[in-house]
């Protein structure tokens, strides 16, 4: 059974950004995509800049890949399945996420 | 077979030339290459020489290297000069003794300056201007010299004059005839260009002829003149022509012309068997080249007859027929273009002239008897027509339509007169310096090449005096349309559109948010380089909160959290300080809290104080202290105006002539928040001595007696850039408008993250335009860019305190969403008593040490 940890709820999260969680002692970077309910979750930690602060980064596409750049120097890692797009030898944990009722959860289970 | 030995006598340009080809032949493993040169390095460009004076060292003047040389196999000695010739036994003695055969011998040895017989002529300080070495002695007399004469005031001389004032000195320009540039100008274009020189700070005396040099009563020395007249001055720097280096010939019986010059035929053969003379020692026809394209054209006709004689054994093709001596260049930074017969020599030709004195420019065109072909031209203050105008005289081509058109300027809608490169047949020489033509150009297109670097690789084309530059552009440009390839300047995969046709669209349509500009001209979700780009526009035009929930998506990095992230994912705050100018109260309320949150402190560049490693929870608590304190956000996170440094000015120095803190303060709060396509630095300084540094900035202001110079596209940091002088004598009004003028413009037309500089340099038309844009108003739209900076003012707010103030937009403002823990990865060392981040072996020691005590 999977374990769900509350983030926030959903109107707390601005359309297109990133917010920071802590789940079971991980950084979480969990992301608001878009205006409706698309949500994504992938590790908050930035192996290039090796600071915590991917959730700080700028929401894009690149091609049908929906992306967040790396507030430090730009790489981007694909949302759903946090592989750099820039490194194939780098890709980051990326978690399960949903809304129960307005409320935005992350489960710790890579 | 054994290799066969080719001696070059002198490692100048030409001679380097000819060396490089015969290197780069196929044949070169065939041949065996020793150069000599009686000076302590390897070639260098002396046609730049005046560069050293502004900054360029003998490596960036360089043409070529010691490893270079090695790695193509060429043999060189430096500091040894070749001293006979014996041509029976086919060998060569040099100055320390040394005795090496030849198969051919090539006489590069150029020329050297000629010193007018003038009594007192070789006293110290009187210096020569044609090596480095001359130049490093011209930089020492400087050093301890207040004005100096330049005698000559021809190409050369005007050039020597400019290395003079670079170097910072009074400088005269005192010439025999009764015009500068005799040679390449007519009166009317030699009396503007005096006329330029003098406004530039150069006093020109013409018809003097000195009589002798002897010691100053003001100067070091006195220069009596023929007239009666005399000049005073610290140093002299002879720059009366060339003569060629010939003696070598002339000692070992090559035959020389009667006023000097080694005589050749059209393969560059002396009068010797298997001996060679290119360049500037060169007598062709009775002529002396003394430009750097003919002797090129020389190297390679010996390159080419050397190996046609002795590896294919066949009659050599290839044969010099005299060069054109058009020329075109910047002197003391005024543009003069001399094509063909400037003077009219020609029988039955005729002459049409156009000149402008409010714009100072001068033009003279020279034509056939039936004003069909063009046969010379002059042109000073403007130049762009050059490479048209030499087209058409080089390709004997008919004028089309009426020749005065190709002078007159453009009126109204109407295009420039001209013709289209497309109108050119392929052999037409675009780089006279490389010899590459309109076909070589093609040819490197269709091989691939599409941006201006590409084609000089390929072709080597505008890599010599620079001066086909434009012309070479507009034949890659055609070239590529008739290929069908277009050029891509597209913002990034969602936009194609350039920065400058966003901020348009924005601006034209009235847009307000990123969703409007993607769903009408866009694709895709946007990214990190169109996201900022349109914030950053609809800020400069609606200057909205940027943490508005519509805006706040497209913030970069820093402009985002209001703060300066850091290498570990902390910020540093920087409150503004207007002019650096702080009250004692100010200052101690940034130390309190710089205390209280244990901040690394550090002023900047831009009189400013820099507070680092506060964390994200920790910013609103420091900037509600510091808002209460009076201060403001610094904008150090925008793109957008940063400081106006100023100095003291007039309030407190000896020296200052206006108050430039108070214009400091006034201009920063003018512009403070205006966000813009780079970063923005102001100057301003109290008087000419420049304190504040504003020529280094985007803006620069600097007080004079009768009132404020403004300097623009200036800039330090990674490629420094001298701003330019705008405008002078303004009043404060006329000050404050053109800068809004010139930063509205600045915002509309750049590219992304383009800082002014740059911008500058790739505006077409650069400072003339910008001028005629911004005093002229010339695109009739000065108006609406002072509207839109009138709003930019009027909506000014502080982001810090309108965040402080927001409950809901201070929520984001903590490490966890769902947690009050701060980042664990947060590490520090202390240093010099404050705090640091660790590096990465600390942290592992650090992280131990820990782990230990637990």
């Amino acid at each position: 059974m999977t374990d769900w940890t509350t983030v926030c709820s959903l109107e707390d999260l601005v359309p297109d950004t990133g917010v920071c969680a802590l789940v079971e002692g991980k950084q979480v970077a969990v992301f608001r995509f878009g205006d409706g309910e698309t949500v994504y979750a992938i590790s908050n930690y930035d192996p290039f800049g090796k600071a915590n602060v991917l959730s700080r980064g700028i929401l894009g596409s690149i091609g049908e890949r929906p992306v967040v750049a790396s507030p430090l120097y730009k790489q981007h890692f694909d949302l759903t399945s946090g592989e750099c797009l820039e490194d194939d030898a780098v890709k980051l944990e990326h978690f399960p996420v949903r809304i129960e009722n307005g409320i935005v959860q992350v489960s710790s289970a890579a | 077979m054994s290799k066969k030995r080719i001696i070059v006598v002198g490692n100048g340009m030409v001679g380097h030339n000819f060396l490089a080809t015969m290197a780069e032949s196929d044949h070169a493993s065939e041949f065996e290459l020793i150069t000599f040169s009686e000076e302590p390095r390897l070639a260098y460009d002396r046609v730049q020489l005046s560069k050293y004076f502004s900054g360029a060292t003998a490596a960036d003047l360089a043409l070529t290297t010691e490893s270079e040389y090695d790695d193509s196999g060429i043999t060189y000695l430096k500091n040894e000069k070749v001293v006979e010739i014996d041509a029976d036994n086919k060998t060569i003695t040099t100055s320390t003794g040394r005795i090496e055969g030849y198969d051919k011998l090539v006489l590069a040895t150029g020329s050297y300056p000629f010193v007018p017989p003038i009594l007192g002529k070789d006293q110290e300080h009187c210096l020569v201007y044609r090596t480095i070495e001359d130049l490093e002695a011209i930089s020492a007399s400087a050093e301890v010299s207040k004005t100096g004469v330049v005698v000559g005031g021809g190409l050369l001389g005007l050039e020597a004059a400019n290395a003079l004032k670079e170097a910072g000195l009074d400088t005269h320009v005192v010439e025999f005839a009764p015009r500068l540039m005799a040679v390449q100008l007519d009166e009317g274009g030699g009396n503007l260009l005096r006329h330029k020189i003098e406004s530039l700070g150069v006093s020109v005396h013409t018809e003097k002829n000195t009589k002798e040099i002897v010691a100053g009563e003001e100067c070091r020395y006195r220069m009596n003149f023929a007239d009666g007249s005399h000049l005073e001055t610290d140093m002299i720097l002879f720059s009366a022509g060339i003569r060629p280096q010939d003696e070598l010939a002339r000692q070992f019986g090559i035959d020389v012309g009667e006023r000097g010059g080694i005589v050749i035929n059209d393969y560059c053969q002396t009068s010797v068997e298997d001996i060679y003379a290119i360049g500037e020692c060169a007598l062709w026809d009775s002529k002396i080249f003394g430009l750097v394209a003919p002797g090129y054209q020389m190297a390679k006709v010996t390159a080419a007859h050397i190996t046609d004689t002795l590896i294919n054994l066949k009659t050599p093709e290839l044969a010099f027929k005299g060069a054109d001596m058009s020329t075109k260049l910047k002197l003391l930074g005024v543009d003069v273009a001399s094509i063909g017969d400037a003077h009219g020599h020609t029988a039955g030709s005729q002459s049409f002239v156009f000149s402008d004195d409010i714009e100072e420019v001068y033009k003279r065109l020279i034509v056939s008897a039936d004003g069909k072909k063009l046969l010379g031209a002059v042109l000073v203050g403007e130049t762009d027509s050059y490479g048209t105008l030499l087209q058409l005289m080089l390709n004997d081509m008919d004028i089309p339509g009426n020749p005065a058109a190709l002078i007159l300027p453009a009126l109204g809608d109407e295009a420039p007169a001209g013709l289209g490169v497309t109108a050119l047949p392929d052999t037409a020489q675009i780089c006279s310096c490389y010899d590459v033509s309109k076909g070589d150009i093609a040819a490197a297109v269709q091989g691939g090449c599409c941006t201006m670097g590409d084609i000089k690789g390929a072709t080597k084309a505008t890599s010599g005096c620079g001066g086909c530059a434009a012309l070479t552009k507009q034949v890659m440009d055609a070239e590529l349309e008739a290929l069908g390839v277009e050029v891509n300047n597209d913002l990034c995969e969602h936009f194609a559109y350039t920065r400058a046709e966003l901020a348009d669209i924005i601006r034209v349509k009235g847009y307000a948010t990123f969703k409007d500009v993607l769903q009408g001209h866009g694709k895709g979700h946007g990214c990190e380089i169109c996201k900022p780009t349109i914030g950053s526009i609809l800020a400069s035009y609606k200057n909205e909160y940027v943490l508005k929930d519509d805006l706040m998506p497209l913030q970069d990095t820093n402009d985002i959290f209001l703060g300066n992230m850091q290498k570990d994912g902390t910020y540093s705050v920087v409150p503004r300080v207007p002019g650096g100018e702080i009250t004692p109260d100010k200052l101690i309320a940034i130390g309190e809290v710089a205390k209280e949150f244990d901040l690394y402190t550090k002023i900047t560049g831009g009189q400013r104080i820099d507070l680092f490693g506060a964390q994200l929870h920790e910013l609103p608590k420091i900037w509600e202290k510091l808002i209460a304190a009076g201060l403001e956000t610094g904008h150090a996170y925008g793109k957008a105006l940063r400081t106006v440094k100023s100095c003291v000015g007039s309030t407190w120095c000896r020296y200052g002539v206006l108050d430039s803190v108070s214009m400091a303060v006034a201009l920063e709060h003018r512009y403070k928040g205006l966000r813009a396509p780079h970063k923005i630095k102001f100057g301003v300084s109290g008087c000419t001595r420049e304190c504040a540094e504003a020529q280094s900035k985007d803006i620069g202001v600097i007080a004079t007696e009768s009132g404020w110079n403004l300097y623009v596209c200036g800039n330090g940091g990674m490629r420094p850039r001298h701003a330019d002088l705008f405008a002078t004598d303004l009043d404060d009004e006329t000050l404050i408008k053109y800068i809004d003028r010139v930063l509205m413009f600045y915002v509309r037309t750049a590219d992304r993250l383009q800082r002014t500089s740059v911008w500058l340099e790739n505006l077409e038309g650069g400072l003339d335009y910008l001028r005629e844009v911004v005093i002229d108003d010339k695109l009739d739209i000065c108006g609406e860019l002072e509207n839109d900076m009138t709003r930019v003012v009027g909506t000014y707010q502080c982001e810090w305190k309108t965040t402080v103030e927001s409950p809901e937009k201070l929520k984001r403002f903590s490490h966890f969403i769902n947690a009050a823990e701060e980042d664990n990865n947060l590490l520090y060392v202390r240093e010099r008593g404050q705090r640091r981040p660790a590096t990465d072996n600390e942290r592992i020691e650090l992280v131990e040490l820990t782990a230990e005590k637990h």
